[in-house]
């Protein structure tokens, strides 16, 4: 491809704002650490945050930090680390990025804020295997290092439907988790508290919804390499008025966008799906490398997963459950595909690509015969590429250019 | 499908073929750079290692393909890079094409119909497939790994310490074959290692590593009617061109310069830069 200028890399205006309520969070996790009245949950991404921000707990995201380490491009060297310990290169880049970082005493939280020495230590780990088995494994490791508790919900996998069954068995598993969880917090569940955070969870989410929605604008005011970034407060913060407030924010910068017909890309020519997770440490050369090509990667499977419309005041446990089971990663191929056809005609989609994450096996969705499927009915053409989050070993810059330059210019042949 | 390719100019034909159109295709492990005129005939041509100057290399090859050509620099109309080094060559032409596009330019070039194209290189291989116009329907390249490239015919050829070029006759020579199980480049050599020492003849195991290679590339995708090879690997192993054959149960189509299809679809594309302006 010619490349006859280098564009523009539009800043978004509220990045500020989003640095300053990540950094209070990492600041006041910090402090809860050393404060000797409040305890510490680590929770995963789509794990009972709700339940554990309404009994008083600090909560950190190993699955944020661990991404942390990816975008710093610190992964790679710590992997092995853990690779060393017995935990294969083969398995989840999160896991053995983390416990490697642990196992060598760096942290990129030391690193942008001072102050701040390494993850805060836990008093209680809470797992959701709705994402994989992989952040089980990951928690027991830690349950095990730090001497602490470890206790979770085994989702159900691979259904179609949120049935009754399903929400019953995982309200169920979340109600049995409260009386560990009163006893470390030293508290009783205030059930008013758990419905204020389900509430405040609940319109995050739907303002994230709104943000990611306005992509479908044309030209899209933001693209996915943004919404990587972006989604930082909808992961660490949900459950807050702080994450709220800050994609009110984000969300009118992007409607302005939208009415002033400025796109995320220069001269958007090609509208592209991304399924599958990003290449943590590739982001901004991905960014740039869609941008020159004139291609707006503007949505993805990835970004939308923590919108959970199922959120319920009225219900908050079993509304946790149901939100914590409609989860993409967690269902079938045949509400994967629905759910994707779906997008790529509200988005307006001119390509796909898959991102076949070596490490992820279940956020790479291109391994059973998907891509086929959906091109086939469709007529929307795929790209799959290879690559890893966090593991830089498992990614071929050059073959990622190839492939990339080659489908913008299959597609500019149609 | 264009207009025919012609090995060889005729004279009246060298005297047509100013201005000329180059392709160069920057290959990881060789160099080719086409020289077309503007009815698309084959005026000159070269391939060489591609060594560690791109720069250095292209410019000896261009050289070599316009004084085939009979033309010299001042002639060039337009000029296209492809391949891995297709970033390297800014003294000829910043304007760049993927291997991918231009393997199917080539290959629409020479044969009509709906395609699929088999491009075994030293560093990847990939399968494209195009409709009846010639566009992509889709392709595929090899994942990160060595398995069916010809880096893997010249590992193999290393531990065998028998050169590369030696591979096809021996192949050839093969009363029986041996299979190789593994797809990783690795295992394959102590496969062929611990076949050596079971002293199974090394025709039989050059041609299993043949086999292997053949299987790697059609395990990327299903095939349309037509299949065209091309690419160094086959260019150089002809005995393989035979066992693809017999493995899909049809012919294939060979391009008469399988080794430079990328670079004629290059030049092919500076044919179309140029008739833009």
């Amino acid at each position: 491809m010619a490349q006859e200028k280098q564009p523009q890399r539009k800043k978004i205006e509220a990045t500020g704002q989003m640095m300053k309520i990540m950094s209070d969070y990492f600041y006041d996790l910090n402090d809860a650490t050393k404060a000797t009245d409040r305890k510490v949950a680590w929770c995963t991404s789509v794990g009972p945050a709700e339940l554990l921000r309404a009994m008083g707990f600090a909560v950190h995201f190993p699955e944020n930090h661990a991404a942390m380490l990816g975008a710093t491009r610190m992964a790679t060297e710590l992997i092995p680390e853990a690779n060393t310990i017995g935990y294969s290169p083969d398995i989840c880049s999160y896991l053995t990025a983390d416990i490697g970082a642990y196992l060598k005493g760096v942290s990129p939280l030391a690193k942008a804020y001072p102050g701040i020495e390494a993850p805060p230590r836990p008093d209680v780990l809470v797992y959701n295997t709705n994402q994989c088995r992989d952040v089980q494994d990951w928690f027991a490791w830690y349950a095990k290092e730090l001497d602490v508790p470890c206790i979770g919900i085994t989702s159900p996998k691979n259904f179609t439907d949120v049935s009754d069954i399903l929400i019953d068995d995982v309200t169920r598993q979340i109600e049995a988790l409260i009386p560990t969880l009163e006893e470390i917090a030293g508290q009783k569940l205030d059930e008013q508290k758990l419905r204020d955070t389900v509430a405040l969870s609940r319109e995050c989410t739907e303002l994230w919804r709104q943000v990611l929605e306005s992509a479908a604008s044309t030209p899209a005011p933001l693209s996915f390499f943004d919404a990587t970034i972006h989604m930082g407060p909808a992961v660490v913060l949900r459950g807050t008025q702080q994450a709220i407030d800050y994609y009110k924010l984000l969300l009118s910068e992007l409607q302005q966008r939208v009415t002033d017909g400025v796109g995320a890309v220069d001269n958007e020519k090609h509208r592209i799906y991304w399924e599958g997770m990003p290449v943590w440490g590739r982001l901004r050369q991905h960014s740039e490398l869609f941008a020159e090509l004139q291609a707006s990667v503007l949505v993805s499977t990835y970004c939308s997963s923590w919108v959970f419309p199922d959120f319920d005041v009225e219900q908050p446990i079993r509304s946790m459950a149901k939100a914590y089971l409609g989860l993409f990663i967690v269902r079938s191929d045949t509400y994967k595909e629905q759910y994707i056809k779906e997008m790529l005609k509200k988005f307006k989609i001119d390509g796909i690509i898959y991102h076949d994450a070596k490490t992820c096996p279940c956020n790479s969705n291109s391994r059973y015969g998907m891509p086929q499927r959906l091109e086939k009915e469709t007529g929307i053409p795929s790209l799959v590429i290879s690559g890893d989050l966090n593991d830089l070993r498992c990614v071929s810059d050059e073959q990622t250019r190839t492939n990339v330059e080659a489908f913008i210019e299959q597609l500019e042949e149609r | 499908m264009g207009d025919t390719l012609h090995a060889r100019p005729t004279e009246t034909e060298r005297r047509m073929a100013q201005p000329v159109y180059v392709g160069l295709d920057m290959g990881a492990s060789r160099t080719k750079v086409a020289v077309i005129n503007r009815q698309g005939v084959l005026l000159g041509h070269t391939v060489r290692k591609s060594g560690i100057d791109f720069g250095v290399t292209a410019a000896l090859c261009l050289d070599s393909a316009l004084e085939m050509a009979d033309a010299n620099q001042k002639d060039i109309a337009d000029a296209v890079a492809t391949g891995y080094g297709r970033n390297n060559v800014a003294f000829v032409t910043e304007k760049t094409k993927t291997e991918i596009g231009c393997h199917a330019k080539g290959c629409h070039h020479s044969f009509a119909g709906e395609l699929t194209i088999i491009d075994i290189g030293g560093q990847d291989n990939k399968i494209i497939k195009l409709d009846a116009e010639g566009r992509r329907d889709s392709f595929k390249m090899n994942r990160k790994c060595a398995a069916g490239t010809g880096a893997f015919l010249e590992e193999m050829s290393s531990r065998l310490d028998i050169p590369l070029e030696e591979m096809n006759n021996l192949a050839r020579q093969a009363t029986e074959m041996i299979k190789l199980g593994s797809y990783c480049t690795v295992f394959s050599a102590t496969e062929v290692l611990e076949n050596i020492r079971h002293g199974k003849p090394v025709a039989d195991i050059i041609k299993g590593i043949f086999y292997s290679m053949i299987q790697r590339v059609l395990e990327m995708d299903s095939l349309t009617e037509k299949v065209v090879l091309c690419g160094g690997v086959v260019a150089h192993n002809p005995y393989m061109v035979e066992m693809t054959e017999e493995l899909i149960g049809r012919p294939v189509l060979l391009p008469e310069f399988p080794q430079l299809t990328g670079a004629i679809g290059a030049a092919l594309y500076a044919r179309e830069e140029s008739n833009k302006r």
